[in-house]
């Protein structure tokens, strides 16, 4: 306990540390020292890491029977407002942040090892070390968060970071539009975070996540005796402050209908899209609400099916999206929206404690293989876009021999999120089904149907990219395999991939043991009445994916033309950017922007206007006063005199 | 010869706003001195009748009036300097044309 206590803050303080001497020595060293630099401390930090996280799971001194407890291995006062109001910086210990602290620590070293292929020879490479620093800092700082409020702040940070690494290459307005988008979206988001936030500890009178958590008999104490039978407009208070909590959660995590930041975030440098748009900062959403599940099961049941709702819209919404596009980040970007939707339902169908939390045990575990595999996907795009200095599948196609190494990682990942066994993330989405099938049926079906799509646009990926035929004006020149410190990370994560799928396949590591709603590990048997079905979604999807993309025939067009209006709605993303654009420009900025902006100009500025102006005209008429005339001076002197002499007569 | 001490005071009160006049109305800064000094002179006037009437056994109105003409001296070098150099600035020496201080 002591031990880990002391190593605890230097998991925050080197990667800031890191930021900081990158960030204002960077450009006085050579690009490849910061590289390693940066790797190294980063190394170290994921060392220290994997043994938090070791310790807290296997040494048994967190445990009391099977359950694990909540550690805080520091806790110091930050900020005090008064004497309620004390915002302290922290480090919660419990399975949640653990493995939290597993998936940022390992996804975010493989990436910082593979910008160092990735991003060779870049303008900005010290910067954009600073910058992984930053984002990694951040990131560990919200997960390790031992109130609401420091959560908070991370929670900030992370955006910042987002925002400063898709504008990375800043000199393209694309990039530079992107940011600003993810920004506002995500910003607006976490406004109604911060209300939630103020409305939850307004009436617990604490940000503690300790007491918020804390279950007796069937109910948050603190949460049930200070805010039940509180209602506003007819909804009880819980209800609404959990809610505007998700829905900062939703913009972070692009549920819809503010997923239009992420797709554009792709024009952010693909390690950077790696780490933060697929694998760690977009679940910060679905940790914020596992983290507040015990508020979500036990006080607002209904919040956490409308968060069932909407994330099994999301994740069907992404998945038809990603069908139909062309540019190959974005489709690992709607297919990123739409697993992270899955978590969601996961979480959203979940109850509490035992058999019961699956639900909960699946969401995490589908975040862990999720992250996984979504890294692995990213940056083996950024290899193929390496290769072939393009995002759009036209200009790629039968790269399979050239690229041996990105093309079985990348197979691998794709069968991994296709759920075909015995990959990993067939026994997550196993779970979130069974999980789903046993509280609401409706969202049970459009999740089994989305498996079966996210195998097709996967496989419909695969086959563009590795098979299909070479593209017609040929590659821009011949592509070629990519160095080892991008192809390394590749097959690490391929490994975990594979390792952790078999592992779970002959029942030597259960992820139940380690994480579950209430902390107490319980047994789970692989459901085959509904695995077996979600095998055979995945694999129609990839044979119809198979059918369609193996080789260049007139086949994709063909099954187009059946499905025209369909097929251009989901090309456009169904218009929402188009809605988005309307309703801002026509009806915010015109009807009511507009208006204001008409009335603060006219009237407010008007009236300070005139104020000067009356002040600057009587002086001009009255400063002829100051002639400069000696002569005038006496004169208006001795009229005084004589004035005050006469006026004292006649006192 | 008797002469009453009402008239003293007319004298002096008709120097002064000579005086006056002369400083606001003319334009040459010398012919403003010399009207300084007509003021000044009303006040002497002033000085050595009080001291005549009211004390006569008394010197202080006498040595008052000779302190004012002494330094009346020293200040009429002083303006006499001034008004050389404002020449050499502007080529004349009208009080119009001084007005440096305004606005």
């Amino acid at each position: 306990m002591e031990q880990l206590a002391s190593l605890a803050p230097y998991v925050l303080i080197l990667p800031l540390c890191m930021f900081l001497i990158l960030g204002l020595f960077g450009k006085k060293m050579c690009p490849k020292v910061s590289g390693i630099l940066g790797t190294t401390v980063f190394g170290i930090v994921s060392v220290l890491c994997y043994y938090i996280a070791f310790k807290y799971f296997f040494s048994g001194d967190y445990q009391i029977g099977d359950t694990f407890q909540k550690v805080t291995l520091f806790n110091m006062e930050w900020l005090r407002m008064n004497q309620n109001l004390v915002i302290s910086i922290g480090f919660l210990l419990d399975p949640l942040s653990a493995i939290m602290l597993i998936v940022i620590s390992t996804v975010s070293l493989m990436v910082h090892i593979y910008s160092m292929g990735y991003m060779h020879g870049e303008g900005g490479f010290q910067r954009f070390y600073a910058i992984l620093s930053l984002f990694s800092f951040a990131m560990l700082g919200l997960v390790v968060a031992t109130n609401i409020f420091q959560m908070y702040i991370f929670w900030e940070l992370v955006g910042v970071s987002s925002f400063l690494l898709i504008s990375f290459y800043y000199f393209k307005h694309s990039a530079v539009r992107a940011a600003k988008k993810a920004f506002i979206v995500t910003r607006f988001a976490d406004m109604f975070f911060l209300i939630g936030i103020l409305i939850l500890s307004y009436y617990t009178k604490t940000f503690d996540f300790g007491p918020l958590t804390q279950v007796t008999d069937g109910h948050v104490e603190i949460v049930n005796s200070t805010m039940s039978g509180v209602t506003l407009l007819g909804f009880p208070i819980i209800s609404i402050a959990v809610f505007l909590i998700f829905l900062g959660g939703a913009g972070k995590s692009a549920m819809f209908p503010l997923h239009i930041w992420l797709p554009d975030a792709m024009e952010g440098p693909t390690p950077a899209s790696a780490l933060i748009h697929a694998a760690t900062m977009v679940v910060a959403g679905v940790y914020l609400v596992a983290r507040l599940f015990p508020i979500y099961s036990f006080e607002a049941p209904h919040v956490l099916e409308i968060i069932a709702y909407i994330g099994a819209f999301t994740s069907i919404f992404a998945a038809v999206i990603a069908c139909a596009q062309t540019d190959i980040k974005r489709v690992l970007a709607f297919s990123t929206i739409s697993q992270i939707a899955y978590m969601m339902v996961a979480l959203g169908v979940s109850g509490y404690g035992g058999v019961d939390g699956l639900g909960y045990t699946a969401s995490m575990w589908h975040l862990f293989t999720h992250a996984m595999f979504k890294a692995l996907l990213f940056m083996a795009a950024g290899a193929i876009i390496h290769a072939v200095h393009s995002n759009e599948m036209d200009a790629m196609g039968n790269l399979r021999k050239k690229l041996p190494i990105t093309h079985i990682t990348f197979l691998i990942a794709c069968l991994a999120i296709a759920g075909i066994p015995p990959f990993s993330g067939f026994f997550s989405k196993d779970e979130i089904l069974v999980a789903a099938f046993e509280t609401n049926k409706w969202v049970f079906a459009v999740e089994y149907f989305v498996a079966g799509l996210t195998a097709f646009y996967m496989f419909r990926l695969y086959y563009r990219i590795f098979w299909f035929g070479e593209p017609e004006n040929g590659y821009e020149h011949e592509p070629h395999e990519a160095p080892l410190n991008m192809t390394f990370p590749l097959m690490f994560l391929a490994a975990v991939t594979v390792i952790t799928g078999i592992s779970w396949a002959f029942g030597k590591f259960s992820f139940t043991e380690f994480i579950s709603s209430d902390y107490s590990s319980y047994e789970i048997h692989t459901h085959w009445n509904i695995a077996l079905p979600s095998i055979g979604a995945g694999l129609v999807g990839i044979l119809i994916a198979t059918f369609l993309y193996l080789e260049k025939t007139g086949r994709p067009n063909k099954a187009v033309s059946y499905i025209k209006k369909p097929y251009i709605w989901a090309y456009n993303k169904f218009y929402i950017d188009e809605i988005y654009l309307y309703v801002t420009n026509n009806i915010i900025f015109q009807r009511i922007c507009q208006p204001i902006a008409w009335f603060d100009r006219h009237i407010i500025d008007g009236f300070m206007n005139l104020l000067s102006w009356v002040t600057n005209k009587t002086s001009e008429e009255t400063k002829e006063v100051q002639s400069g005339y000696v002569q005038q001076y006496a004169w208006v002197f001795i009229m005084g005199v004589i004035t005050i002499v006469l006026l004292s007569i006649n006192l | 010869m008797n002469i009453p001490v009402e008239s003293y005071f007319i004298l002096s009160t008709l120097l002064f706003f000579i005086g006056v006049y002369g400083f606001v109305a003319r334009k040459n800064l010398i012919s403003i001195l010399m009207s300084v000094e007509l003021i000044l002179n009303a006040a002497n006037i002033n000085f050595v009748v009080a001291n005549r009437f009211i004390f006569p056994e008394q010197l202080e109105g006498h040595i008052y009036s000779l302190f004012v003409i002494a330094i009346a001296a020293a200040e009429t070098a002083v303006a006499i300097s001034i008004i050389i150099n404002v020449y050499r600035q502007k080529k004349n020496i009208d009080a119009k044309s001084i007005n440096e201080l305004k606005y």
